[in-house]
């Protein structure tokens, strides 16, 4: 009977589908009270669309959800709200022009609501747990990971006792990481249900009590993690064995082919996003960029395939065939194109920047290609057997060359879009995030195509998140925190934690040294 | 107990995407729409015109293909209506709102009139008919180009000032009635002896002949040329466009030129092949029409014949229906709203279905 009571959600054959896909198949899913419990999947695997249903966004097809050991209906967030489950998203949902403590009562219907009260009972709850943060500041001054503290300070207040976290940790520093676990772990300690989405293997084994395992929307099981290892987490969750390792051969032939110096950029409004940036990729060599997401990552590269307009700075590129140095500084792709650059880039946003959606791959592969030769009209013929042979070469999961892009699975977007920058044999490639989003399969079969680049002397510019892929993939790690560069180390020889002090070091810091 | 119930009720349905349907599943669901649409009609015919909805839907159809004429007429106005489709289909596939064709196809129906009213006496025939054309074309362009150029180079919104610049054309078409036509009435008698060719004693025909080229010509623009490629990159995703190096500007510039053009073609066929005459009303809303016609088409120009010859079909058996029961024209547009609501709704079921909640019916 006790043990019953201990129970405080259940999930009982949840399946809910989109189409003819199945997001979920018949889950089954309890976290008891004072447990962390993780759900571990890969994308796509249904993790968010079952939080989806327990928080009220979603109405599952079949299946029933227990609280505290009673069957309910939720249909909507605010009945998620009434049963005290709260989740904190991915994306923040805060009013940038507020304060913490306006962020936090937002929307509050108590009668007697007196805003001094207020703020005195949210701060000691965040005394209570541990969370330092300044209430007052707005929301547009603060970082990520304060961002983050007042979504979970916000659904406690609230009053939850179920708290879902949905990958909470992608943008944080390891730093920041261990601190938000110290939180989660007294939360636990006062007696709160925490669930927590991740794929993050070495993550799930050091903060959760049991670690439940989806797999292509199916239930595959739960266990508890003192019994667990990577090993078998990384089985339950791909369904077979795989090695994790990455080949990382020795820079041959190294010279300089992009000298970047000192490179400055304004965004739309008045904010200084690159300042100063200076560093030099090689052939032959991947260059890593880390950093928290939004510290320069995306108008660095952009900058480089002529999409930002500079302040100042100088990009040279050493032509390899003409032997020439050409300025690529607020030039047009098309104008780089024309130079004789062969530029390779693989944006952030695949739909929305490197592939049309709506397009079939053959028409996404003309992107590159459409305006060779004098003809007013099209040829689709090489786009096609181009298509065709990406399809082949890199096992490309879709029903023909004309399906839209929009309808593949995110590996596979991402193989033709890859597939298409490196069909251009290029002599510096770009990949922003190329990862992201990606299946463990998908993730190692890009890794492999980047590293294939590097031996044949392409010169590979990658930024990336996970800090141990960029430790074990790159030659070198350039580092940019607040759009300047606060260190170039190398790859073979850097631990983790420094890279993550070097990606929060204040631009005042570095003045002071 | 009761009370528990009715709190844990699940919802009655709800909305989940579906698979794209096949061809034969997608026209079960539109003949199905159709089918419904005119047992609705029915209802509403007996009720509120208590008249027999046979006899009413005969009329729509007699109204249409009744006479040579009535086909004649269809035709005329289908082709119309489908070179304006024609016109604002670039723009639109590019996502460019241009709801001012109105008013680009009135200034080059100007243009042509103008051109008819002063030099028709001073000119050959042929040579007019040249200085028409361009003249209309030139009217177009100027009024497609002028909303295109500001939202290139200051990001305006495209979709207020083409809507501003309608009222413009069409007070300078009562501007130039009240100042020009002699007799002060205000109407412009229609001046037979100047515009295009009649070819073989049938009317319509030249229209009918150019707008048939026009079509095939945008499809294989839209399909086949880079140009088109340009557009639907440029419509899709304006990012993915500057990446690979497209200039957004000056596609938006060329191809509202395009789009301009051809809606001076259209003003040059009403006036000058047709009515030989102009008011504020010679384009009759086909300039908003024709942005249904594009989108339930899906800019596919072909199929664009299709949906033009709908809703003129309707329009003309709408017409024919409230003369021949002496009924107001307001019933006849109920059940010509009623019927589009239908096919146009049931776009929504091709693309979603509605899933009943199990629970209920276990709880219950």
């Amino acid at each position: 009977m006790e043990k019953e009571n201990n129970i405080a959600l259940e999930c009982k054959n949840i399946t809910k589908t989109f189409g003819n896909v199945v997001a979920n198949k018949n889950v089954n899913l309890s976290v008891k009270k004072g447990e962390i419990l993780s759900v571990l999947g890969e994308n796509g695997s249904g993790k968010t669309t079952l939080m989806n249903m327990i928080s009220g966004i979603y109405f599952p097809d079949e299946g029933s959800v227990f609280v505290d050991g009673k069957e309910v209906l939720i249909r909507s967030p605010k009945d998620a709200f009434d049963l005290k489950i709260g989740m904190i998203h991915q994306h923040f949902k805060l009013v940038d022009v507020f304060n913490g403590v306006e962020n936090i009562v937002l929307g509050m219907k108590n009668k007697k609501f007196n805003i001094k009260n207020a703020t005195k009972e949210i701060q000691e709850t965040c005394n209570k747990y541990g969370f330092e943060i300044d209430l007052s500041k707005k929301v547009y001054d603060l970082s990520v990971s304060e961002k983050q503290t007042i979504e979970i300070v916000k659904v406690i207040y609230k009053g939850a006792d179920i708290l879902i976290l949905d990958e909470p940790t992608a943008v944080l520093t390891p730093q920041e990481i261990s601190k938000l676990f110290n939180v989660l772990r007294k939360m636990r300690d006062d007696g709160k249900a925490i669930i927590i989405i991740t794929h993050k293997l070495n993550e799930v084994l050091e903060i959760s009590d049991r670690v439940s395992v989806l797999r292509k929307g199916e239930y595959v099981g739960t266990i508890n993690t003192s019994e667990a290892n990577e090993q078998i987490l990384t089985e339950m969750m791909v369904g077979e064995k795989i090695t994790l390792d990455i080949e990382r051969s020795e820079p041959k032939n190294s010279v300089d082919r992009l000298v970047v110096k000192g490179l400055d950029c304004y965004n739309s409004d008045g904010v200084k996003v690159l300042d100063d940036i200076s560093f030099t990729a090689k052939s032959g060599e991947i260059l890593g960029i880390a950093g928290i997401s939004g510290s320069g990552q995306r108008e660095l590269l952009e900058a480089i395939a002529g999409l930002q307009k500079l302040s100042g700075g100088e990009i040279i590129y050493h032509n390899p065939k003409t032997e020439k140095e050409d300025n690529l500084r607020n030039k047009t792709p098309i104008e780089i194109r024309n130079l004789g650059v062969r530029l390779s880039f693989v944006p952030e946003d695949r739909l929305g920047m490197g592939l049309v959606g709506n397009m079939g791959i053959t028409d996404n592969m003309m992107l590159r290609s459409y305006k060779k030769g004098k003809s007013a009209f099209l040829q689709r013929k090489e786009p096609k057997n181009l298509a065709n042979k990406i399809i082949k070469d890199l096992k490309v999961v879709t029903p023909d060359a004309n399906t839209p892009v929009r309808r593949l699975s995110g590996g596979n977007v991402q193989k033709v879009l890859v597939g298409r920058e490196i069909a251009a044999s290029p002599t510096v490639l770009m990949a922003a995030y190329p990862v992201r989003g990606l299946d463990i399969n998908s993730s190692y079969t890009i890794y492999n195509l980047l590293t294939e680049q590097k031996e044949k002397g392409v010169a590979v510019i990658f930024v990336g998140e996970d800090l141990d892929v960029l430790i074990e993939l790159c030659d070198r790690i350039l580092v940019l925190s607040g759009g300047r560069v606060t260190g170039i180390v190398d790859g073979r020889s850097t631990k983790k934690e420094d890279l993550g002090l070097l990606m929060t070091k204040s631009k005042s810091g570095k003045e002071n040294e | 107990m009761s009370k528990n119930n009715s709190k844990t009720r699940s919802p009655l349905f709800h909305i989940v995407k579906r698979d794209p349907m096949t061809w034969y599943g997608a026209l079960g669901v539109r003949i199905f729409a159709i089918a419904a649409a005119l047992l609705l009609s029915a209802v509403v015919i007996m009720l509120l015109a208590q008249k027999n909805p046979l006899e009413f839907y005969k009329a729509i159809i007699d109204g249409a293909f009744g006479s040579v004429d009535r086909i004649w007429i269809l035709a005329q106005n289908l082709v119309m209506l489908l070179c304006v489709s024609l016109a604002v289909t670039p723009a639109f596939k590019m996502k460019f709102w241009n709801i001012g064709a109105e008013g680009q196809v009135l200034v080059g129906g100007l243009a042509t009139a103008t051109v008819m009213m002063f030099f028709g006496d001073k000119m050959s025939l042929p040579l007019l008919i040249v200085v028409m054309t361009l003249a209309s074309i030139t009217a177009g362009i100027i009024w497609a180009l002028l909303p295109a150029i500001s939202k290139a180079l200051w990001n305006t919104n495209e979709t207020l000032f083409t809507l501003m610049m309608n009222y413009i054309a069409i007070q300078l078409v009562a501007f130039f009635l009240k100042r020009f036509v002699k007799s002060g009435s205000g109407v412009l008698e229609p001046m037979h002896e100047y515009g295009l060719p009649v070819i073989a004693d049938m009317p319509y025909l030249l229209n009918i002949i150019i707008v048939a080229v026009l079509t095939i010509i945008v499809y294989i623009y839209l399909k086949y040329s880079k140009q088109g490629y340009e557009i639907s990159v440029v419509g899709e995703s304006e990012n993915t466009a500057k990446y690979i190096g497209i200039n957004v500007k000056k596609v938006i510039v060329r191809t509202l030129i395009i789009s301009g053009a051809i809606c001076g073609i259209a003003g040059l066929l009403l006036v000058g092949g047709t009515n030989h005459t102009i008011s504020t009303t010679t384009v009759g809303g086909r300039g908003f029409t024709a942005i249904m016609v594009s989108w339930l088409a899906k800019f596919n120009p072909f199929v664009m014949v299709l949906t033009s010859f709908l809703i003129v079909f309707l329009e003309r058996g709408a017409e024919q229906v409230s003369s021949q029961f002496r009924i107001p024209s307001s019933i006849s547009d109920i059940i010509t709203g009623i019927i589009l609501f239908f096919i146009i709704g049931c776009e929504f079921f091709l693309q979603y279905k509605i899933v009943f909640s199990k629970h209920r019916k276990e709880n219950d």
